[in-house]
């Protein structure tokens, strides 16, 4: 591979574990200093493999050349301003010097714990959702600005004004780079895995129009899923539900679009594209989640998803998803999920049953709902299942959803 | 709050038959939850129970025989006791003559309701 396709590469991989155990190393107050070094470290990186050709270990490479700029800043700190923190301070008077690869360790346990304990730091409770997903996509994952704005159809000034911010509030909270005591692990996971939830959903539902992002988004966050299930001290069973819940969904990556990167209906997806070796591992942790006699929503959702990647259209397949919505809603409410156990209702109770239960929703500026109305009044009730449709397609937000709402109004 | 009262299922009805009733049960709930006005529920097994009287005196029961017996309950959202009666009056159990869903509201901590 030439340096011109390698250095993307490298950068997705490798920014993310610099940026972590540099962080780790310097602290919140220098996240900042920390995401600087590794960039800088990736232009050196362009430069000079364009001058000199690839270096024999490229990663290592990196590693080196980031942990000798850290080593120059922290002595350059240290001379004009003296005040990084007292510790490191302290540890160079003592050492007399710094040792090369002392200051900085780049080997693959210090990286591994440096991005787990990162991930809770970034996933704190004291920082707003919005932001721990900026930072994540930014630190965890390594995505350029241009991306991350892109994803969230807004501009690189926005993105970077929120970073910024986000930024500030983990250094004044001074939140530790650290794993959280036994004690509270369950607790700080639970806004983890929440961040990761939403990261998914993020490039699983997103309407921009960039796919291959979109499809990134989601694999990342199954990756950051993983780093929790390969460490003992995480390896909760809330963590393998919603690893089970992500590899069931992403199976449909392939059939819920199509060539023109418009979404497909559920109902008309080709499941020969379904990817059975997603659904395989999503059981495998599904099975992994059972440890326990405390379910999570994610155990829940994670059981409907199976369902969901079950072809047949049996009434057990549609009693059992109504009795997990009707388990899921009674812990954790959304509109969507609302409107979801209705649907399964229909075809676990019949349309009729649905249409009272539909209707006492009363999500009236929700186009989903109107449309759900109109399939349950197909059949029944010609006129209104069609105004319900129109109604619908005033509320639609994007082209896709307005193209697949006129697509059933064009079949009357 | 909407308080069950009714005679233990176990022991009128079949397996099959407390499982319609279960599955009934769990609809309505559902129902509600996907409203957003469902806050908590459980259901209150007969066997095993006990009564604590007056001087710590203690005795087995009560048994379920009698249609008065508390089944369960669940806690409700609601913005009117009339609101709260709708829900109710959907609540499987009154299928059974002599059944009933008492409707109560729950004091607020600073002693309003």
């Amino acid at each position: 591979m030439q340096h011109q396709q390698l250095i993307p590469h490298l950068f997705r991989s490798e920014y993310r574990k610099i940026v972590s155990v540099l962080a780790k190393r310097f602290g919140f107050d220098h996240l900042a200093t920390a995401e600087d070094i590794a960039s800088d470290t990736f232009l050196t990186a362009a430069q000079t493999w364009a001058l000199k050709g690839l270096p024999e270990n490229p990663t290592a490479w990196l590693y080196h050349v980031a942990a000798n700029k850290a080593k120059n800043h922290v002595q350059r700190d240290l001379l004009f301003k003296g005040k990084i923190s007292k510790d490191i301070q302290h540890e160079l008077s003592t050492a007399g010097g710094i040792p090369p690869d002392d200051t900085v360790d780049l080997s693959p346990q210090s990286i591994d714990d440096s991005q787990l304990q990162m991930m809770f730091a970034i996933c704190h409770p004291s920082i707003s959702p919005e932001a721990q997903i900026g930072l994540s996509l930014r630190i965890l994952c390594g995505f350029g600005i241009d991306e991350i704005a892109d994803a969230f159809l807004t501009n690189r000034e926005t993105i970077n004004k929120r970073l910024f911010r986000a930024r500030e509030r983990l250094r004044e909270e001074k939140i530790p780079i650290e794993l959280p005591s036994p004690a509270d692990i369950d607790s700080r996971l639970e806004t983890v895995l929440t961040t990761i939830y939403l990261l998914f959903n993020e490039g699983y539902y997103s309407i921009s129009n960039d796919t291959t992002l979109r499809k990134d988004f989601c694999l990342e966050a199954i990756r950051l899923c993983h780093m929790l299930t390969d460490n003992p001290s995480t390896d909760k069973p809330p963590v393998n539900a919603l690893l089970a819940l992500m590899c069931f969904h992403a199976s449909r990556f392939e059939a819920r679009i199509d060539s023109k990167g418009e979404i497909v209906l559920y109902d008309d997806q080709d499941t020969s594209l379904w990817n059975a070796e997603l659904i395989g591992r999503g059981a495998h942790y599904l099975h992994r989640s059972t440890n326990t006699d405390r379910l999570s929503r994610y155990h829940l959702e994670a059981t409907i998803a199976f369902w969901s990647t079950q072809k047949t259209d049996s009434h057990e397949k549609w009693e059992n998803i109504l009795q997990l919505y009707n388990r899921l809603l009674q812990f954790h409410y959304t509109p969507i999920a609302a409107l979801n156990r209705t649907y399964a209702l229909a075809k676990a109770n019949g349309n009729r049953a649905a249409i009272g239960e539909a209707e006492k929703l009363r999500l009236t500026d929700n186009h989903f709902y109107f449309a759900l109305l109109g399939e349950l009044y197909t059949d029944i009730d010609h006129s209104r299942a069609l105004e319900h449709f129109r109604q619908a397609l005033t509320l639609a937000k994007t082209p896709a959803d307005r193209h697949a709402i006129q697509r059933k109004i064009d079949q009357f | 709050m909407l308080i069950f009262r009714h005679e233990d299922g176990t022991k009128i009805a079949s397996p099959e038959q407390m499982q319609i009733w279960m599955k009934q049960t769990m609809d309505w709930i559902g129902g509600i939850a996907a409203q957003n006005k469902f806050v908590v529920g459980n259901g209150l097994p007969m066997d095993d129970s006990r009564i604590v009287w007056h001087n710590n005196v203690v005795t087995n029961g009560p048994f379920g025989e009698i249609k008065e017996t508390i089944g369960g309950y669940i806690i409700v959202r609601a913005d009117t006791i009339d609101e709260a009666v709708g829900f109710a009056k959907g609540c499987p159990i009154l299928q059974g003559d002599g059944n009933s869903v008492e409707v109560r509201k729950i004091a607020s901590k600073d002693g309003g309701h």
